[in-house]
């Protein structure tokens, strides 16, 4: 594998265009949303700047599609070494450890919440003093129903995580049946993987989909208890603490569902295309990983966030 | 003259000015103060040992350095040696070290351990933060319960430090109303922030910690010496950063309790006269004097504000518009903006004179005047 | 055999789209170092604004939102426009030709990280003529000041950030999959040269905290536009919150500057000495530890937030523990000039002049880390001229100390060795100057980030605007030197330094378009 003959055979690609259209859809994208939230919060209308963030963000997609085309295309022409294939392979790795450390940044900061900011605001521990003398009407419950100032940051009415430790509650709890779905999602990727390796294209294709029904079943209960916090509970992004930890991590953990569902989706056009080999498919390795991926941060999520 | 001798020669003036400069004996400061607390001259040591190891360790290394330098150069014929490690001196060069950080930890520990012990203090006062200035509150043995308060503004003038007067030797240092601590007492600070987080520092205490909005901080001094002693806002806290000092007088006990016994007089005096009224002309008077004082930096001489960011009073809807609303606005700002919230910055007199001041001057003419009594029934309402 | 195969004997393509389009690393590294470059001289603009206004008390040239404003955009430029980009400029055009690799692992996607940083620097700096103003709280942008109270641009700078990181993360995995996939064949990692290891290392700091910093900016857009209280006390959240993520980012950040300088002055000593590295292992080793340690030590710039005292000791102890492998460093540097045969062309000046005053800057660093003496310097001009000396004199000197060092390979000739010399005189006078004064007014009692200062500090104010001024000025001699070089010049050797070793110093000077298409011959990898 690393042989010098590998060496002679890395393909450097010629000169192209592809990244320096992506930066312009990029620059674009980032911008005209950044203009369009300053509107919004200025009470103007954000009609412009909407455009341009579209055309950026457009732009970026139409490019990124042909990125991956053109790496697919090449890989069909033969054109990647296996050691070409194993910088795939590493750029991968490294990309979901920077993910793992994006969303350590989040629970990293409901931990601090948890354990020091809310205690400290409701006059326990080290800086009690702080509750006592600023909030003295505040106490230090977690999930928090009640804010340090509810003029400002209005309360929930109720929390969305696990009241009681009891068959009946669970079978009710969606949050539950959402983990059973990713965990099951996971396993049912890993078969569509098998079967590939196994050149049994069929079982491939029916793994694959029903991983990518899962994956969007996951989505759809999710924004039903979305719907369900927003209208029911009062839980929203401007009700204190629990909210904002509560929406950002299931949010951000919801995106990158999103995304990987749309990966998987991808994938699976592509096995009924034919494009995977069971000795060539990095692709779709790629997509279970970043699956596996966005599974176990869920399973953090759900230990961290509903039930303890 | 040649441009490299014209910069030796300014250089030369100013080592030479620097050294000759005696109008301000702080010129030679170029140490930390050794203070004037227990603290302060504990940490002052623990700087100065810390120094010491450093001056030695860099001694040692950079000798060897230019020792090498030196004689080993290719000029002098020197040939290369050979070796290339060696576990030994590596053992060496990393215990040492080590070591010497040891040494340099437990004194640390132990200072830290005292100027962290905020028990047992005999005067407790609450410090809190504004954009841009302090405000001071003498809390009673119930701690919440305040007699005393006030605010404490930088009295530089803005002339001076636009240059147009000459500066004073307390250029930037001086506040219109000091903090007031007795000697030889330990003296508990609260230490918490309106807005943004600003930082307390007196270097003679030794004492600096910051003011995070929402969070209480402690902290404490023990001053054995009366004397004036100044600090600054030690933490950005927007556009006035650098114009946020602090003063304090730290007075024997006998002063110290006639100047509280004072500040009650006067707290009770104001507390009445919210209960008289004012004719214009006074309201108009000390209006003028407070809009200077407090809002001329923003809504600038003349009420033209100063766009985007500050908008004009003359002719402004609002202070020409309803005046409740005039009156709420100044006494709880517009938050997440500049404006702040006067409602504690001012007494009930002075809020109702500046609004009378600002409704009749820069071409407004409301004819409005506005009662001490309007200003504390909206404050009572408030609460 | 692919047709691609061929692409290796071409040539750079004509025109501006040689640079905008290309995928070659020696192309990237370029545009990464002149792009670096351009930052310097708007970052050193900015700095020289915020001298000048303090040459003198009283406020005589800019108002005091507009100096906050030169302060924040002067520390973001030097740290994520000028320094970062110029390290990374170094690693794609050396560590491919040291590890004996064709090119960077992903060159597509090379062109990516540096294409961003343009648009998202452009993005940055438009804050500056927008009506709000740019940012004004600081680099460190502390909420609420970044929140609550941050004049709208707010929003701009939070995706400038997002995509800068995505620019570094991208690099930063570039550089990983290279380093650990690339390698010639013979080229064990124990034989890598020291640069290549150091960025290692830093590259594997880049993927861990960099997206830290998009958390923190992602939470203080959503403070800022969707009503969350992350950073504020009203809805149980805290401020301080923010300085804990902002600097679990912030602190291997400025070990992200400083590692690959290491890297960068353990190839030139040994040139120049014209001996082996003393202690190579042991520098992996330190390196390695010293990333380790960068991530348990960050709330050291947080002491006076008022951390229960458990948090104090642990962070205080942590840090002193850095000047450990910090110290191995430093002596085996020593060690390998000492009974060395030296000679001083301006790289090894460059070189020493960082040893020594890097050091004095990780001395003021241990001095900071006492917990009860940094009550004392914390946000003072102490802290100011800690971190100049190790980034100016530190991470800047390295840089140029790489430029010179490795101009006749990018170039094919030898810079002007006499301007080189006195590039390096008036930057060492002018860099002392300006910031050994600062130390004074630190202890004194002058606090950071502010326009106008008390009677006292006028002197070493005065001294340092001087010094800072000359330093600057200065540094359009490197500019000039840079371009003579490029234009002409003595004809430089494949090996150009005679103590030089290295895969790098086998090919060509200039470095043909695409080296080691085939691997180097396994025997001309020495050990290290
Ligand atoms: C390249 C960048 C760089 C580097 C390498 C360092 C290195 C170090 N820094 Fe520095 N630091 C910054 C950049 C850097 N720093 C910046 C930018 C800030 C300010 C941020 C802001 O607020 O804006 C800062 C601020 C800062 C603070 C916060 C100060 C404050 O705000 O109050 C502290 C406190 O502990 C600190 C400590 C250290 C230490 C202990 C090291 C150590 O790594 C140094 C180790 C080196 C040595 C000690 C010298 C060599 C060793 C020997 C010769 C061995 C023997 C020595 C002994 C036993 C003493 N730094
Ligand atoms: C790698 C990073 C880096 C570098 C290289 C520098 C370089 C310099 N820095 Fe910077 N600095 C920071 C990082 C850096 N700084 C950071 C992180 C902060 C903290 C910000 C904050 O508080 O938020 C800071 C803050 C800071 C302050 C404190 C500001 C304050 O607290 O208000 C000062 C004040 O003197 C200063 C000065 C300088 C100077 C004079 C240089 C010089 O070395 C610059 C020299 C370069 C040039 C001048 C450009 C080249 C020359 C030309 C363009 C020709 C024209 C020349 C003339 C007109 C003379 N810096
Ligand atoms: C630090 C700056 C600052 C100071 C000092 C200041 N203001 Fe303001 N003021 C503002 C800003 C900013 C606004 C605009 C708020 C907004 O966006 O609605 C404002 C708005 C106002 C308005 C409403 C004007 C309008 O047309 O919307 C009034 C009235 C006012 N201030 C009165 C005062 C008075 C009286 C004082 C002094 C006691 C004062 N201000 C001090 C910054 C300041
Ligand atoms: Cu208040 Cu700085
Ligand atoms: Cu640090």
């Amino acid at each position: 594998m690393a042989s010098v003959g590998s060496h002679e055979n890395y393909y450097v690609p010629e000169q192209t265009k592809l990244p320096f259209f992506a930066s312009i859809g990029l620059v674009f994208m980032v911008y005209g949303l950044g203009a369009a939230l300053n509107d919004m919060k200025a009470a103007e209308s954000a009609t412009a700047s909407t455009w341009i963030s579209l055309f950026g963000f457009t732009l970026l997609s139409f490019i990124i599609f042909q990125w991956f085309s053109t790496v697919i295309r090449e890989n069909h022409a033969g054109m990647n070494s296996d050691q070409l294939k194993r910088s795939y392979v590493w750029g991968m790795a490294w990309f979901i450890f920077s993910e793992v450390m994006f969303f350590a940044a989040f629970f990293g900061a409901l931990y601090y919440v948890r354990n020091f900011a809310v205690p400290w605001l409701g006059g326990e521990g080290d800086k009690g003093i702080s509750g006592d003398m600023l909030w003295p009407q505040f106490a230090a419950v977690w999930p928090v129903i009640e804010n340090p100032n509810d003029a400002l940051f209005t309360n929930p009415h109720e929390a969305l995580n696990v009241h009681e430790w009891s068959i009946a509650f669970f079978a009710k709890f969606l949050p539950f049946w959402n983990t059973l779905i990713l965990i099951t999602s996971s396993v049912t990727v890993h078969f569509a993987h098998t079967a590939l390796k196994a050149e049994n294209r069929k079982g491939l294709i029916q793994w694959l989909a029903v991983t990518v029904a899962l994956g969007v079943i996951f989505l759809f209960l999710q924004a039903f208890e979305y719907i369900e916090a927003y209208g029911h509970y009062g839980l929203t992004l401007d009700s204190g603490i629990y909210g904002s930890t509560f929406f950002l991590l299931t949010g951000f953990h919801g995106f990158h569902v999103t995304l990987g569902t749309f990966i998987l989706a991808v994938m699976l056009v592509r096995a009924i295309k034919g494009h995977f080999k069971p000795d060539d498919h990095f692709g779709f390795e790629a997509a279970s990983w970043y699956w596996h991926f966005v599974d176990v941060v869920w399973v953090g999520l759900f230990i961290f966030v509903y039930l303890i | 003259m040649l441009p490299k001798a014209k910069l030796w020669l300014a250089l030369t003036i100013a080592a030479l000015t620097t050294m000759l400069s005696t109008s301000l004996q702080a010129a030679w400061d170029l140490n930390m103060p050794q203070g004037v607390t227990q603290i302060s001259r504990e940490t002052y040591d623990l700087h100065m040992q810390i120094l010491w190891w450093c001056v030695a360790i860099g001694v040692v290394v950079f000798g060897v350095m230019l020792w090498s330098i030196i004689n080993h150069r290719k000029s002098k014929g020197a040939v290369p040696a050979t070796f290339h490690e060696s576990t030994k001196v590596e053992i060496v060069w990393t215990v040492i070290p080590f070591v010497i950080l040891i040494l340099m930890a437990i004194p640390a520990t132990r200072v830290l351990t005292e100027a962290y012990d905020a028990s047992e203090s005999e005067l407790d006062i609450q410090i809190t933060g504004y954009q841009w200035r302090w405000e001071y509150r003498y809390l009673r043995d119930d701690m919440n319960e305040e007699e005393v308060s006030f605010f404490s503004n930088m009295s530089t003038s803005r002339e001076e430090i636009n240059n147009q007067l000459p500066k004073q030797e307390t250029y930037l240092l001086d506040v219109d109303n000091p903090l007031v601590i007795p000697i030889n007492k330990k003296v508990r600070f609260l230490l918490t922030s309106n807005d943004v987080i600003h930082a307390w520092w007196v270097p003679d205490f030794a004492v600096k910690k910051d003011a995070i909005p929402g969070f209480i901080n402690e902290m404490w001094t023990i001053v054995e010496e009366p004397g004036v002693y100044r600090g600054q806002c030690a933490e950005l806290c927007g556009i006035d950063h650098g114009f946020m000092p602090i003063v304090v007088h730290a007075l024997p006990q006998d002063e110290y309790d006639a100047w509280y016994a004072g500040q009650q007089e006067q707290a009770a005096a104001t507390r009445a006269a919210a209960n008289n009224t004012i004719t214009m002309d006074a309201a108009l008077a000390q209006g003028e004097e407070i809009y200077n004082r407090t809002c001329v930096a923003c809504h600038q001489a003349g009420g033209t504000g100063l766009a985007p960011a500050f908008p004009a009073l003359a002719g402004s809807s609002v202070v020409t518009g309803d005046l409740t609303e005039n009156l709420q606005l100044v006494l709880n700002g517009v938050p997440g903006t500049a404006m702040a919230a006067y409602n504690r910055m001012l007494n009930p007199v002075e809020l109702a004179s500046v609004v009378t001041y600002i409704r009749n001057s820069f071409g407004n003419s409301t004819g409005d005047l506005v009662q001490p009594a309007d200003v504390n029934a909206l404050l009572q309402e408030a609460q | 055999m692919s047709a691609a195969h061929d692409d290796h004997h071409h040539g750079p393509a004509k025109g501006i789209s040689r640079w905008l389009f290309t995928t070659n690393h020696k192309d990237i590294g370029s545009l990464y170092l002149w792009f670096s470059f351009a930052m310097f001289l708007l970052g050193g603009t900015f700095a020289m604004v915020i001298r000048a206004e303090l040459f003198q008390p009283g406020l005589q040239l800019v108002d005091p939102n507009f100096f906050n404003q030169m302060t924040t955009m002067h520390g973001l430029i030097m740290v994520f426009g000028a320094v970062m980009p110029a390290f990374v400029g170094l690693a794609n055009w050396m560590i491919p030709m040291m590890i004996g690799a064709p090119d960077m692992a992903l060159p597509r996607m090379n062109n990516w990280s540096f294409w961003i940083l343009p648009f998202a620097f452009a993005m940055l700096s438009s804050t500056l003529l927008m009506e709000s103003g740019a940012p004004n709280f600081g680099w460190t942008f502390y909420a609420p000041l970044s929140t609550t109270y941050a004049p709208s641009s707010v929003t701009f700078f939070i995706f400038a950030v997002h995509i800068m990181g995505a620019s570094s993360i991208m690099g930063a995995i570039n550089i990983i999959a290279t380093v650990l996939n690339m390698r010639a064949p013979g080229m064990t990692l124990m034989k890598m040269p020291l640069f290549v290891w150091t960025w290692l290392i830093t590259a594997y700091l880049l993927i861990a905290v960099m997206p830290v910093l998009a958390g923190a900016v992602t939470m203080m857009l959503f403070d800022i536009h969707f009503g969350t209280s992350f950073f504020n006390a009203a809805g149980g959240g805290d401020p301080v919150l923010f300085q804990h993520v902002f600097w679990f980012f912030g602190h291997p950040e400025v070990y992200i500057m400083i590692l690959p300088a290491f890297g960068v002055v353990s190839a030139i000593i040994p040139t120049f000495a014209r001996k082996r590295l003393f202690g190579y292992d042991s520098m992996v080793y330190a390196t390695a530890s010293i990333a380790f340690l960068s991530f348990i030590v960050w709330a050291h710039h947080m002491f006076t937030v008022g951390m229960p005292i458990a948090g104090e000791l642990f962070f205080m102890y942590a840090t002193m523990l850095i000047a450990v492998p910090t110290g191995v460093k430093v002596f085996n540097w020593v060690a390998t000039m000492f009974r060395g045969s030296m000679t001083f062309e301006t790289p090894m000046l460059f070189a020493i002049a960082f040893v020594v005053l890097f050091t004095m800057g990780g001395f003021t660093g241990l001095m900071l880390a006492i917990t009860p003496a940094d009550f004392q310097y914390h946000d003072t001009y102490f802290v100011v001229a800690h971190f100049h000396y190790v980034l100016v004199p530190g991470a800047v000197f390295s840089i140029m100390a790489a430029a010179y060092y490795w101009l006749p390979k990018w170039t094919g000739y030898m810079y002007d060795e006499r301007l080189g010399k006195l590039h390096f005189w008036l930057s060492f006078i002018g860099v002392n100057v300006l910031f050994f004064p600062q130390h004074f007014l630190g202890l004194a009692g002058m606090p950071r980030r502010i326009p106008d200062y008390a009677l006292q500090f006028a002197d070493f104010n005065w001294i340092s605007s001087i010094g800072g001024f000359l330093f600057g000025a200065s540094q359009l001699i490197l500019l000039f030197v840079v371009i003579k070089c490029i234009k002409g010049g003595k004809k430089a050797t494949a090996q150009v330094w005679e103590g030089a070793q290295g895969l790098e110093w086998t090919v060509a000077s200039p470095a043909p378009y695409h080296t080691f298409a085939t691997p180097p011959d396994p025997k001309l990898i020495h050990d290290q």
